[in-house]
């Protein structure tokens, strides 16, 4: 009787105790749902991320071999991918000037992109801060940098054929000419948009030209220099495919032209992977670099 | 010289002449301030409170009229008249160590060597109680701090003029009154003469000798003068009773919401 009576007792105070404990509890539950959904958020993400790109590469690939079942001379996916396993398998050999591996023909190429990119940034960037700092040097280029930059790299390769008398400095030359006007433009627009803030924190410093340069100019400007940077790389590794294709010798765009003039055309397609690639790398790490050297601005 | 016109403002006039056309902002301004005195302008937004300050920094360059600076006038910005800015304006690739420096080598690297400016960068780090963030990046402290960083830079060049715009502006009531109390110990420590522009009643009478009040805009100009007569060192929450505060704090008030009524209410 003894054990009978005491939950009969006992069961108000339990029920106060459960009152009490229930608006703690409640909480939990939403916070369990929470849980499980994080995990289908981070399924969907995932989802995203990784499936979703190879259901799209999957449909091209279909696409493809759609195209290669009404057209006999199209390289089926299969034939290309085992071409593609062979090329890469040995991609720095060399046979002859004109028979050379793609890992050779991917390095000229990168680097007459490198050679005329660099003589391109040392004269572009430091122009670009003139033009930026200076309203009459702006006045002054402004036409015809407006005039100039619309107008295709390639139409300015007889010109370098003209000057160099050949065909090598020519592509750096296209090169050159279509990586300048990014990099001038973007520095000079980072330079005049240098916050008013820091340009009156210069003057009430008094701080030389050479520190205003070092120190304010530089640093503000910077992101936008590298995206020009950015933006140029990506024009120049364009345009060096066209380049290469109306110079020929060693190179990624004369190879495809030599390919296809061998009627190979696994070899067309490989390349054109692989260039997208390089220019898909290319971009990414000047992203990279921008990143990195991205500051806080100050706010107004 | 006569220190009692340390800074003296004659008959400044500031016309804008603005994509909408012509703005006349301030109107017969004169003003002097005394070597060692601490002056706020008030007034609400848009008064050209602000615009003053940049005619006695030198920013700005008054249509007429003339602004002199211990007898000299005033052609354009120097160290001399260091501004603390409303946003701070630190430089974020630099860390607070390197900000301070900035300055401190413009102004003293010809005559000091290395560690002596070393050690006046430390020691106004000290001063706002920041040694500990010297090679921290602006980014990496608090808008409290910043502030502070900014001020330190100003005041280790040894202004002959502190110019503060609105500092305190963008900080939170508590953060506000620590640094406010700081400012009045570091003002009285290095006996500096500072022009400071605040929207802040309570600011303007715990800071000043002298505030001075600016009527609405356009063509603003000086409406009233309250000296306020508070021994230092001023202690916040004794004069929250002290009815000379109250009598202060009234008269800045009166002004601003009887006599100058906001400027949007006029509008309406």
């Amino acid at each position: 009787m003894n054990a009978m009576l005491q939950p009969d007792s006992a069961e108000p105070v339990r029920a106060a105790v459960l009152d009490a404990e229930k608006p703690a509890r409640r909480p939990r539950r939403p916070l369990a749902a929470n849980s499980t959904s994080k995990v289908r958020q981070k399924l969907s993400a995932t989802a995203m991320n990784i499936v979703a790109p190879l259901v799209g590469a999957a449909v091209l690939v279909l696409i493809w071999q759609l195209i290669t079942i009404k057209n006999a001379t199209f390289p089926t996916p299969l034939v290309t991918f085992h071409e593609a396993v062979k090329m890469f398998s040995d991609p720095f050999y060399r046979n002859s000037p004109n028979d050379q591996g793609i890992g050779w023909n991917l390095l000229a190429s990168l680097q007459r992109v490198a050679v005329g990119f660099g003589l391109a940034a040392l004269v572009g960037i430091p122009l670009g801060f003139v033009i930026g700092r200076v309203k009459f040097v702006s006045a002054m280029f402004s036409p015809i940098i407006s005039l100039l930059k619309p107008v295709s790299p390639l139409a300015w390769l007889p010109i370098g054929l003209l000057v160099f008398q050949s065909a090598n400095p020519a592509a750096i030359w296209s090169i050159f000419i279509c990586s300048i006007w990014p990099m001038i433009i973007n520095t000079a627009v980072g330079v005049q948009r240098v916050p008013q803030d820091y340009m009156n924190v210069a003057r009430v410093l008094n701080l030389s030209e050479w520190k205003i340069l070092t120190k304010i100019l530089l640093p503000s400007a910077l992101p936008y220099v590298l995206t020009g940077v950015r933006l140029s790389i990506g024009t120049a590794w364009l345009v060096i495919v066209a380049a290469e294709m109306l110079t020929g010798g060693v190179g990624i765009g004369f190879w495809v032209w030599d390919e296809w003039n061998n009627l190979n055309v696994p070899h067309i397609i490989i390349a054109i992977v692989a260039i997208g690639f390089v220019g898909l790398l290319l971009e990414q790490a000047l992203m990279a670099l921008a990143r990195a050297f991205t500051y806080e601005q100050v706010s107004n | 010289m006569d220190e009692s016109k340390f800074i003296d403002i004659e008959g400044v006039e500031m016309v804008f002449h603005t994509k909408k056309g012509v703005f006349h902002a301030l109107r017969e301004i004169d003003l002097t301030v005394a070597k060692g005195e601490f002056i706020t302008l008030i007034g609400h937004s848009g008064c050209g409170k602000s615009t003053l300050l940049n005619l006695i920094a030198g920013l700005t360059r008054p249509t007429d009229g003339v602004l002199l600076c211990a007898n000299r006038e005033i052609a354009g910005p120097s160290p001399e008249r260091s501004v603390v800015f409303q946003n701070h304006s630190l430089l974020p690739w630099l860390t607070c160590y390197e900000n301070i420096y900035l300055g401190v080598e413009r102004v003293f690297g010809k005559a000091d060597s290395k560690a002596r400016l070393r050690e006046r960068t430390m020691a106004a780090l000290a001063l706002v109680g920041l040694t500990a963030a010297e090679t921290k990046r602006p980014n990496e402290i608090s808008g409290g701090m910043k502030q502070r960083v900014g001020i330190a830079r100003a005041l280790a060049m040894e202004p002959k003029v502190l110019l503060m715009d609105e500092p305190f502006g963008a900080l939170d009531a508590l953060t506000r009154a620590h640094l406010q109390d700081e400012l009045l110990k570091i003002v009285a420590a290095t006996k500096s003469t500072v022009v400071m522009v605040t929207h802040d009643v309570d600011e303007a009478v715990l800071l000043s000798d002298r505030i001075v009040m600016l009527t609405n805009g356009p063509a603003a100009t000086i409406g009233e003068i309250v000296n306020v007569q508070l021994e230092r060192p001023r202690d916040r929450v004794a004069l929250a009773q002290d009815a000379r505060y109250m009598a202060y704090r009234t008269a800045v008030l009166e002004f601003l919401y009887r006599k100058q009524a906001h400027p949007a209410k006029d509008a309406a």
